[in-house]
């Protein structure tokens, strides 16, 4: 090879750096298409459903009718299984996470639960709708139930709160564990008095984020078999339920048949009437709102903890 | 042609000042370095050596909000490496670097010493081979490797790493060859090999070497500079600066009374 | 000390009987964080119960060579046929379609983050790719059915309203977020002294990106694409929606056709009276959808021994 000359050199340097602004570009466009495709369905969600966007589409019943058509009993049975995921989900998920922290010794029964979280994050959500299916469903005699699927969710999710918890454990200085344990504190006295609270953050995090993909996924609830005609709403603690006029117990809820959001919204989109399309943009655009404010407040609160945590 | 008492230079530093952000690293730096002699660059850490080291190759202008004022000026052309119409990929297609740690690419052996010929647009194989050979010899590497050259390198012994990547270095024959305290991560019989290296490169290229080992200062240069807090206390040939200081400072430093 | 040392004995021992209480409950305690780690384990043994005695009966009914080599999958007409590869094809077409838009976009978006975007652009663009990450893929399924193929028949005429093509390119859009981000970590990981290795040989951001941070990050960057792969591999509601449920022995994207996931939705959507073949074959095909994912990952698990960091 000659020795390049000034010139040579420049027109290669000219040559590198062309590719490296066009795959700048490339680059931009890539992420524009990601950012278009959000407004793109927010927006068209919001044309198409916003004359479906009242307070009667929150209080009324699915109906026959696409106009006289709501969400009610959807976003209720939403928010109740939403409410049996956490319950499940977080005092396990929590407690996992510390014991694999704070607890587990090196073992192969802890390399077992390690790999095993990991493998659970890569099973697709519905094969959980068989497991729930044969057990939950036919096994456990829950049912078609509020207790069904939010057991199922809870598992689905474990994994996801599993690894928040103990990110926000490992992020915690050995410092402050040494100096709870040096005074005479046990270990768990230790875990409860300092780590849960300082990891707490963390955890919630990891929770929100947990809770905002539940709240959207679908398969696993068609799968355990959720009716998807829904009229009427999970009995009310000590109110007279309809029938027999006896009182309903507290938590006679969690067996009640219900629906949710993602399945009304799955409904309506696979109905040949067109006049459903609306309900389904109506509905599912408020299913993006809660999904993307949860999502937000999650984003926001690990923003402030880098910004405040400095141990 | 060259004369022993008039060296000519390659390379000189005026009035260089370097910033990171508003911290002054470099103050006020004038030093000429000479062609085909090994300059070595000695001081307490956190002098600024590594700093001015890097300034010869604009390797500051990967990270922002550092800035430099003066000129290094680069012979024969006569070119202010640090002008910023001077783009700096055309600054590194002329100055080579040895890093610290040996980083050899995830690749083999081959294609390593051929990165920077590839770099260049070189594309014939026989070209290619003839210079990946030639250099490998350059680095005292290629009897050690010439049957594996398809292996990667990381697979390589540290020692041999580094030799690899000068070996890197040398494939695109460089004017100046930068080396950023060669032997801190390498274990004395490896250190050696790399100083009988340095002494052999001389013939072919100007070499601006840092190191934190005055005996290895001693050991492998013509002129030695002494650097404190982003100055430069004091530039000389080799053996004045080690038998008789002109400062202070460099005494005591080489004495072994501070650093 | 003596003097008072018959009043400090009970104290002593009623200390130490506080001592031993606290060591039982500091035990009961570990006990059952230990009991909600293994919680974990249950549900993979959960997973795999179910999944194979429900599919040992099936084949039972179905031999295994049918169910491999049958080209028609009709288990709920008279004339059943059980043949898997139909529903596989769809599995695959989907999948493939789905990759074809998101490794490459995945991948050209972690290169911008992690070597070319300042800072800035960075902390606005990850939390943007976590919520397109965090839409609820049902509401991708209304995206694919009701925005992209309209769109896309306007470039195919041919097109039908459902399709592989429009739900795959919507699967890829999905999948992108996960992509970009554990590749981008993977590159972000690769120490900086290999870049300036390579930026002091001269060469530019593309090449040192390309010829230097991809190879070293390979094996995250093979972790993100199987993770992609099974995400594909188990997306059910886009293709629930938008790829039609009839089973279609299919390689061409332009055909509706069902997969793996799609089936099991349309059985239980349906009312298939619990321990029938019906019921059995969803199980079947659950087992088959976590066997094909299960070889994905334990491929990338060779990939990853094979392709060691090299830092």
């Amino acid at each position: 090879m000659q020795p390049m000359t000034t010139e040579q050199i420049r027109v290669l340097i000219a040559r590198g750096k062309l590719k490296d602004t066009v795959f700048q570009a490339l680059g931009i466009i890539c992420l524009a298409i990601g950012l278009l495709v959000i407004f793109l369905l927010v927006g068209d969600m919001l044309m198409r459903g916003l004359d479906r966007l009242n307070l009667e589409f929150f209080t009324e019943f699915a109906s026959r009718r696409a106009s006289q058509s709501g969400i009610l009993s959807a976003w209720v049975g939403t928010l109740l299984v939403m409410l049996v995921t956490a319950a499940a989900a977080v005092p396990l998920g929590v407690a996992a996470g510390i014991y694999l922290e704070e607890y587990a010794k090196r073992n192969w029964i802890t390399d077992i639960i390690e790999i095993n979280i990991t493998n659970l994050a890569a099973v697709p959500s519905i094969v959980y709708g068989l497991l729930a299916l044969g057990i939950f469903v036919y096994t456990f005699g829950f049912g078609q139930s509020i207790l069904s699927a939010g057991l199922t969710l809870a598992l689905l999710i474990l994994p996801i709160v599993i690894v928040a918890t103990r990110e926000a454990i490992r992020a915690i200085p050995s410092m402050i564990r040494e100096g709870s344990m040096a005074v005479g504190a046990t270990r768990w006295q230790t875990c409860r008095y300092h780590i849960i609270p300082y990891a707490m953050p963390g955890i919630l995090t990891g929770v929100i984020i947990g809770l905002a993909r539940a709240i959207g996924e679908t398969a696993p609830i068609i799968t355990i078999g959720a009716l998807t005609f829904i009229a009427f709403l999970p009995p009310v603690p000590f109110t007279a339920t309809g029938m027999d006029g006896a009182s309903a117990g507290l938590f006679d809820w969690v067996m009640s048949p219900f629906t949710v959001m993602p399945i009304q919204i799955f409904n309506w989109t696979s109905r040949p009437d067109p006049a459903f399309e609306v309900n389904a943009a109506a509905a599912g655009f408020v299913l993006m709102g809660m999904v993307l404010s949860m999502n937000a407040v999650a984003i926001w609160l690990r923003y402030r903890m880098r910004k405040n945590i400095k141990w | 042609m060259q004369t022993h008492d008039k060296p000519q230079l390659k390379a000189e530093a005026r009035n260089l000042n370097f910033y990171y952000g508003e911290a002054k690293a470099l103050k006020n730096i004038n030093m000429p370095i000479y062609d085909k002699k090994v300059t070595a660059l000695i001081g307490p850490s956190g002098c600024g050596k590594s700093t001015y080291l890097r300034s010869f190759n604009r390797m500051h202008d990967l990270y922002p909000g550092n800035r430099y004022e003066g000129e290094i000026r680069f012979y024969p052309d006569n070119t202010n490496l640090l002008s910023p119409e001077v783009d700096p990929i055309e600054v590194r297609m002329r100055v080579g670097m040895v890093f610290q740690k040996p980083n050899p690419f995830p690749k083999t052996i081959y294609e390593n010493v051929a990165y920077g010929l590839r770099v260049r647009g070189e594309s014939n194989k026989r070209i290619l081979d003839e210079k990946v050979e030639q250099a490998l010899r350059g680095a005292a590497i290629w009897e050690e490797v010439k049957d594996r050259l398809q292996d990667l390198a990381p697979n390589l012994s540290g020692g041999q790493q580094q030799r690899l990547c000068i070996a890197r270095a040398l494939a695109t024959d460089p004017e100046l060859l930068l080396f950023d305290e060669p032997t801190s991560a390498l274990d004395p019989i490896a250190t050696g090999a790399i100083e009988e290296l340095v002494h052999e490169l001389k013939k072919r290229v100007t070499i601006l070497i840092v190191t934190h080992n005055m005996q290895q200062a001693a050991r492998v240069s013509d002129y030695t500079a002494y650097m404190y807090l982003g100055e430069m206390i004091e530039f000389g040939k080799t053996d004045e600066i080690f038998i008789k200081p002109n400062d202070k400072r460099t005494e005591d430093y080489i004495t072994g009374r501070m650093g | 000390m003596s003097a008072n040392s018959a009043s400090d004995l009970p104290q002593v021992s009623d200390r130490l009987a506080k001592n031993a209480m606290r060591h039982v409950s500091e035990r009961l305690i570990e006990s059952v964080l230990f009991a909600a780690a293994a919680v974990s384990v249950l549900t993979t043994i959960g997973i795999v119960y179910v999944l194979v005695t429900e599919s040992i009966h099936f084949f039972q009914n179905v031999s295994i060579v049918e169910f491999l080599t049958d080209t028609q999958w009709t288990p709920l007409f008279d004339d059943a046929h059980y043949g898997i590869m139909v529903l596989i094809s769809g599995t695959l077409v989907s999948s493939g379609v789905a990759l074809a838009v998101a490794i490459p976009m995945g991948t050209i978006i972690a290169i911008y983050l992690s070597e070319f975007a300042n800072p800035k652009v960075r902390e606005v663009a990850k939390p943007v790719l976590e919520l397109l990450g965090g839409i609820p893929t049902i509401v991708f399924g209304y995206f694919a059915l009701l925005i992209v193929t309209p769109l896309l028949q306007k470039i195919f005429p041919e097109l039908p309203g459902f399709s592989l093509l429009s739900a795959g390119l919507v699967m890829g859009i999905m999948i992108v977020p996960y992509i970009a981000s554990l590749s981008e970590d993977a590159m972000r990981a690769v120490p900086m002294s290999m870049r300036e290795g390579s930026y002091a040989m001269g060469a530019t951001k593309l090449y040192t990106a390309i010829h230097v941070v991809v190879p070293a990050a390979v094996s995250g960057l093979a972790a993100s694409y199987i993770l992609g792969i099974s995400r594909a591999v188990g997306e059910t509601m886009i293709l629930a929606v938008a790829a039609g449920m009839q089973p279609n022995l299919t390689w061409n994207p332009m055909e509706p056709a069902a997969t793996i996931t799609s089936y099991i939705v349309q059985v239980a959507l349906g009312d298939l009276p619990h321990g029938s073949i019906g019921y059995q074959t969803i199980f079947a095909a659950g087992l088959t959808l976590l066997l094909i994912t299960l070889l994905f990952n334990i491929l990338g698990q060779w990939l990853r021994r094979r392709f060691r960091e090299a830092y």
